[in-house]
């Protein structure tokens, strides 16, 4: 991503300058004075926003509030240093949740990436005409509100009101999609149908990329539909997929919405099910602010290395 | 010769056919599994809380009018006090927002100034942090600055959209040529005239794309509105449904409301969508490049 800019902004300097003589200028002229008036407004909400906040839950949490044995007066605050992080990972339901969260990414990633590769794909190989309403249409979801995607399917999970488990019912089959072992793939389905049309609208326009002379080469050598669909177009939208691996995982991580939601439909959601809910409830019902903040900031550390793991390992894949 | 020529060319057709009927029936399949929520929806939205439980759940009800009053009437009118925070909330943060992304991200493409690079990989690194995951900082940050139920503690946060910077600076980069703004420099316009007069009307679609993907953004906004706003009348209409949903355990009239109530607030995104359909296939393209 980094390694974008130098090229792209260098040259206009170049074409506009002798280095020999002038400090590199703008093109527009001003440099440094005006960049800084238009970058202001961006990085004082950067900072108060995303740093600061950061930043006070990282102090926070290295404290902790302390009652005297009888649980009166006022609390005091002690440094207790990693104490609330050592205290994180003894408790059960924290962990529990991580697991949950963990078992949910392995079923939504792959999953995700595989329907929306999958339909970008079909949508390769579809008529022209058909492709603007298909778009459109494996599209809409994604306007749709988490709370509203998650109320849509929870009714459409729930025994009476639902089509779908009436209609399995018919057929002998009996399902309760919102039981302890069923709710992480319900979930799961839920999170697919917000996101699959935005990933392959992704997928799709770096298809469209696709040099036509490649798929017509390896017509010419006798390749199927399917066998250059396998082994051309997906290796060549490699760098497409690895994107949406990328914010695929870091959105998965924020599972917070959607089982929040369902928690009002099913006793099988806790309200400490996955560690957002965990945080949540640590700050409005626990009222431990400082474990909150803790496991606010696990959470972002565990988001940042795995984005970075993710950039590692998509951008080492396919070179050419 | 015509007849020596068409023959192959028959041949592949018919065995196209099959190929052809298989690619769009998946499609089509895969747009039935899109789609048939949100008709469920529409269906569901005009019928009681018995038709609701009983019956043909792709028939239309007789209860949309009804459910309408209802949702209006409920609490003396809240739902279209939450209705109008939702646009007040996204539409000022769409406009805002999406503007001071153009700033930042015309800036990056337009001049060259120290510290560029590590201010560039500041950016992306904002992109790449979980929303969720600032929340409850944000929280406890605004809770001691006494700033928690406040409009400013929910408009805020969502005004800094890094990803919008990325995407401007694409924009900047692909739609707004430098001989243009240097054209403007030598009739003697400094850069913020520059800027207005010429860099940001040649920027709109870009800036309608950042702001139309923000508006959607902040209106799907759960968790951030839920955490620091506990006043009623400030809730958007995803905090207000939400909180009905929860009463519908101990009081199953509630699922009307909660229906007629998604129903219309997913209608204007819907509709966004649909009209602006140009922008937001523009900046999924320039975001898959990345």
């Amino acid at each position: 991503m980094a390694t974008m800019s130098p090229t792209r902004t260098d040259q206009p300097v170049r074409a506009t300058t002798t280095p020999k003589t002038r400090r590199p200028r703008s093109v527009s002229g001003t440099g440094g004075r005006a960049a800084g008036v238009f970058l202001t407004p961006f990085f004082v909400l950067f900072a108060l926003t995303m740093i600061a906040p950061v930043v006070y839950a990282l102090g926070m949490s290295v404290f902790a509030q302390r009652r005297d044995g009888l649980g009166f007066g006022k609390p005091t605050t002690v440094f207790v240093g990693l104490g609330n992080y050592v205290d994180l990972f003894q408790e059960r339901t924290f962990v529990e949740g991580f697991g949950r969260l963990a078992l949910y990414c392995v079923i939504y990633v792959p999953v995700l990436l595989c329907v929306a590769l999958l339909l970008a794909l079909l949508l390769d190989a579809a008529v022209a005409y058909a492709r603007r309403a298909f778009q459109l249409l494996l599209f809409l979801p994604h306007a749709v509100p988490g709370v509203i995607a998650a109320l849509i399917w929870a009714y459409l999970y729930t025994p009476g009101v639902s089509p779908i488990v009436r209609a399995l019912e018919s057929g002998g089959i009996g399902i309760d999609f919102l039981s302890v072992h069923l709710v992480i793939p319900s979930m799961v389905n839920i999170a697919v149908w917000e996101w699959a049309g935005y990933n392959v609208i992704i997928l799709f326009t770096a298809l469209q990329a696709v040099p036509r002379e490649v798929l017509e080469a390896a017509r010419v050598d006798g390749a199927g539909e399917i066998r250059t669909a396998l082994s051309i177009k997906t290796p060549l939208v490699w760098p497409a997929l690895g994107v949406a691996l990328l914010f695929t995982v870091i959105g998965s991580l924020q599972l917070f919405t959607e089982p929040k939601i369902l928690a009002s439909a099913t006793t099988s959601v806790t309200s400490t099910w996955v560690p957002n809910m965990w945080a949540y409830d640590a700050a409005f019902t626990r009222n431990n602010l400082p474990q909150a903040a803790a496991a606010s900031i696990v959470l972002a550390l565990l988001a940042g290395v795995l984005s970075w793991l993710v950039t590692r390992f998509t951008s080492k894949e396919p070179t050419r | 010769m015509t007849a020596l020529a068409s023959a192959p060319v028959r041949r592949r057709r018919s065995r196209a056919v099959p190929a052809t009927v298989a690619v769009n029936g998946l499609l089509v399949v895969g747009a039935a599994y899109m789609v048939l929520p949100l008709l469920w929806l529409v269906f569901a939205a005009t019928k009681d809380a018995t038709g609701l439980y009983s019956g043909d759940a792709f028939a239309w009800g007789g209860s949309f009018l009804v459910n309408l009053q209802g949702l209006f009437a409920q609490d003396d009118g809240i739902f279209l006090r939450w209705l109008l925070n939702s646009i007040g909330y996204a539409g000022v943060g769409a406009v805002v927002g999406g503007f001071i992304s153009v700033l930042a991200g015309y800036a990056f493409d337009k001049f060259e100034f120290r510290g560029k690079r590590p201010l560039y990989a500041t950016v992306l690194v904002g992109v790449l942090i979980p929303n969720t995951a600032t929340v409850i900082p944000l929280y406890l940050l605004a809770a001691s600055a006494g700033a928690t139920n406040t409009v400013w503690a929910v408009l805020i946060p969502v005004l800094c959209n890094p990803f919008g910077v990325y995407l401007a600076r694409v924009f900047s980069d692909g739609y707004l040529p430098a001989e243009i703004l240097e054209a403007a420099r030598v009739d003697g316009a400094g850069p913020f005239r520059t800027f207005l007069q010429v860099g940001f009307p040649m920027l709109v679609p870009g800036f309608v794309t950042i702001a139309l993907f923000q508006f959607v953004g902040i209106w799907n906004n759960f968790m951030l509105p839920l955490i620091m706003l506990q006043n009623r009348d400030l809730f958007p209409s995803s905090v207000g449904i939400a909180l009905w949903q929860s009463q519908v355990q101990q009081n199953p009239e509630f699922s009307t409301l909660v229906i007629a109530g998604s129903f219309l607030s997913i209608l204007p995104l819907v509709l966004a969508f649909i009209l602006l359909q140009r922008f937001w296939r523009a900046g999924l393209s320039a975001g898959s490049v990345k």
